[in-house]
């Protein structure tokens, strides 16, 4: 156990790195990239938080963790008690230590950030989920006597994940209904084994089986049963929607339906979920990269985990086309510098207007425009503008579109007395999250449009306050 | 898993399966589809639903043994069991008010006609089917698909069983003979399909296909099964699996099935005769073997 240093002290010690896989090496495989701080290194990071007394950093965390409180724990040694503190707010620090922007919410709030560099309260949060996993003892928080209430969660992403914790926690019957064959949502089919292994999640999700929640696969709620039914037959006093936005955007240019051309779900999903990357032991198959032209069309994180999966699938070449510049890009600055670090080539301010293929339906090339930066747009970023006769034709084999997704209608056109938007995304109180139906809630990306994980959880979380208040007054 | 109730070869690398899936059984309707995964390293694979018992909680599927994965499952027998399944998905077919049907099955495509032909004709539609394989052994399901059928022409391309001929050149007779045919609708090969469509667009008949493109979800969230319809990109897991022959591009569609060719004949290599292998593989559906209890739920001794 460590003493707290004074404050002096404190802001000497510089920010500890996270330790790596070496770029070179990591490239060829889909083994996770950050190794985990060691013991030492947790120490001393953790002596540098100031313990402020109004922390900023919580109010840049989603799920509002008592930051200060897990980092003080981690100062006195008392690891799973820091982690028990992170998992009173937080159903997956595991993995959200890994996948959350910390840049732009704990981390981009901290004071510490002002004068040096922030804290690294997201490898902290990694290192005590880690150390509690490792230990074989999870500090799972207690259960609330049963109330007798069942509550249906429609989506094991985050967003249904983080309201199923909470409530069972809160005594109520939780069910999680999932329409693929795996519990975890986006965290299992798309982000990728190098960011976020699997097994992390699986052992998540066994957490919270401990802790009561009934998990079903291979229900496609709309489909296989609908709301009405949960709520009428089944004997449900409350729905959760949280489906995610599933369905993939492409750029609706010609050449889309060449043999070579993916949407980011399906590549990622072929290669994540199905295990593609392991033809021997695994049956789906996936486009052969080895020693290809493969370009990802996007800037988001979801282009960047696409990018990276095809450089460790065997890709010659690996690029980024991306219609702004670096400073745009909406993925966590981690995962660009990883990829610069990895060998993928950014081709910023350039938009495909055409995909070319062969007789036999292959792509074999992408025609480009260059683009440049005109005025900001209603996202406050400058807009693109194509530059008039730079169009150019580059060899390509293969392209991901990770351009962003739009709404999945299938629970919702099933549901015609709940309310979606012009989008197709569910109307749902911000601070209730409320749908225009009795004992409906939603939240997570099908209500805000694509977001984050931790976005996610925190529409769960508000949602499964909500829906307690709900199931014990019986007001609407 | 999910247990097979009943499993019977229809003709060669033809089994039918009867699959427990109660939720399945309870709201599936004509035309739609359920995807399979057999074991947990295995790929999905969407399968029309040929039939289901909402009582008894069944579903029915008929599977043609192509490539690895349908070969494996055609492998599996009564008490064994299917890792994953899920549906109904896809759209249910239009059967209401349509006059006079003309059903047509090529090879395994009848397994997934039948369920419509079937419903058109409880909807009160006049019902003629054609059914069509390469050879007699090939032809399934005739008499299921009789019972569904005012009329029923079988059709084999060397001529062992029924008429000597196409399905094609049966419609052209029926169209040539001024039969008033409102709607036909066609399963089976993909250039089977193409060939009804040609046929029946100088008349003017609108004709519907049953598409069964490359997936991975089922539910709208990959892209894979995108198919051109009317110069448009369609997904056939949720805008289909049903569309407008006259407006698919089938040779796009052809070239995106033949996508993954290479790695296909890999894996179909693998198992090549290795028995072995596949039951290493098929190891997990067999539940009767690992758990011998499941056996005496179901009614069966073990000693």
């Amino acid at each position: 156990m460590a003493e707290k240093l004074p404050p002096k002290e404190r802001m000497k010690i510089p920010r500890q790195g996270m330790p790596e896989q070496d770029a070179h090496e990591r490239a060829h495989n889909f083994t996770e990239v950050n190794l985990g701080l060691e013991v030492a290194a947790a120490e001393h990071e953790a002596q540098r938080c100031l313990t402020c007394s109004d922390p900023k950093c919580v109010g840049g965390c989603p799920v509002g963790v008592q930051i200060r409180e897990f980092v003080d724990l981690v100062v006195a040694g008392d690891y799973l008690q820091a982690a028990a503190k992170i998992r009173e707010d937080n159903v997956l620090p595991a993995v959200t230590g890994r996948v959350c922007p910390q840049e732009n919410q704990c981390e981009g709030a901290c004071v510490l950030g002002k004068r040096f560099t922030s804290l690294a309260i997201g490898n902290l949060e990694r290192f005590v989920a880690d150390y509690e996993r490792q230990a074989g003892q999870v500090g799972l928080p207690e259960r609330a006597p049963l109330t007798g209430k069942k509550v249906a969660i429609v989506g094991s992403g985050p967003a249904g994940l983080s309201c199923a914790g909470d409530l069972v926690q809160r005594g109520h019957d939780v069910t999680v209904f999932e329409a693929l064959h795996e519990i975890g949502g986006v965290l299992v089919y798309g982000i990728p084994e190098f960011r976020l292994p699997k097994d992390i999640v699986r052992e998540e999700v066994d957490n919270m089986r401990k802790m009561g929640v009934d998990f079903q696969t291979n229900v496609v709620v709309g489909k296989t049963v609908t709301i009405d039914e949960l709520m009428q037959e089944e004997g449900y006093d409350a729905v959760f929607i949280a489906t995610g936005a599933g369905l993939p955007r492409f750029l609706n240019i010609p050449g889309e339906h060449y043999g070579g051309v993916y949407s980011a779900n399906e590549f990622l999903t072929r290669v994540n979920l199905m295990k593609a990357y392991d033809p021997d032991e695994y049956d789906s198959p996936i486009y052969d990269c080895r020693g290809k032209n493969v370009a990802v069309v996007g800037g988001g994180n979801t282009a960047m985990d696409a990018v990276r999966s095809a450089l460790r699938l065997g890709a010659g070449n690996a690029y980024i086309i991306y219609r702004r510049s670096r400073e745009e890009m909406p993925a966590r600055a981690e995962e660009v510098h990883h990829a610069e670090q990895e060998g993928v080539q950014f081709m910023n301010l350039h938009n495909p207007v055409e995909f070319l293929g062969n007789d036999d339906g292959y792509l074999t090339a992408v025609r480009l425009i260059k683009m440049e930066l005109g005025e900001p747009d209603e996202s406050g970023r400058r807009r693109p503008v194509e530059i008039p006769g730079s169009e150019f034709e580059m060899p390509l084999d293969a392209v991901i579109i990770a351009v962003g997704t739009g709404a999945n209608p299938l629970v919702q056109s099933t549901t015609p007395d709940m309310a979606t938007n012009q989008r197709g995304y569910i109307v749902a109180d911000e601070e209730t999250m409320r749908t225009t139906k009795r004992g409906v809630f939603a939240g997570g990306d099908i209500v805000s449009g694509a977001a984050t994980v931790i976005l996610a959880m925190g529409a769960g979380r508000k949602a499964a306050a909500s829906v307690h208040q709900f199931l014990t007054t019986g007001e609407w | 898993m999910f247990a097979i109730k009943e499993a019977r070869f229809l003709a060669q690398d033809i089994k039918l399966f009867r699959i427990e899936a109660p939720r399945i059984a309870r709201r599936r309707q004509a035309g739609q589809f359920v995807i399979v995964r057999v074991h947990e390293h295995g790929e999905r694979i969407p399968l029309t639903i040929a039939d289901s018992d909402a009582e008894e909680g069944t579903v029915t599927i008929v599977v043609q043994g192509v490539g690895k994965t349908t070969r494996l499952l055609n492998m599996l027998e009564a008490g064994d069991a299917v890792c994953d399944i899920v549906g109904p998905l896809g759209e249910a077919s239009e059967v209401e008010g349509i006059g006079t049907v003309v059903v047509i099955g090529g090879g395994v495509g009848t397994a997934i006609a039948y369920p419509t032909a079937v419903a058109m004709k409880q909807a009160g539609n006049h019902v003629i089917s054609i059914v069509g394989a390469r050879t007699s052994d090939l032809i399934i399901l005739e008499d299921e698909v009789r019972a569904a059928s005012s009329e029923l022409f079988v059709m084999t391309d060397d001529g062992s069983y029924g008429e000597h001929g196409f399905v094609t050149q049966k419609l052209q007779q029926l169209i040539d003979q001024g039969v008033p045919i409102d709607r036909v609708l066609a399963i089976g090969p993909v250039p089977m399909m193409r060939a009804v469509a040609e046929t029946t667009r100088p008349a003017g008949i609108k004709t519907i296909v049953s598409l069964n493109p490359i997936m991975v979800d089922g539910t709208g969230m990959c892209g894979g099964c995108r198919v051109t319809v009317g110069g448009e990109s369609k997904f056939a897991c949720v805008d289909g699996p049903e569309f407008d022959a006259h407006e698919v591009d089938f040779k796009t569609l052809m070239q995106r099935n033949a996508l993954y060719r290479q790695q296909e004949q890999a894996e179909l290599a693998q198992i090549a005769d290795d028995p072995d292998r596949c039951e290493r593989e098929l190891a997990p559906c067999r539940l009767q073997q690992q758990h011998p209890e499941v056996g005496q739920r179901v009614g069966q001794t073990t000693d």
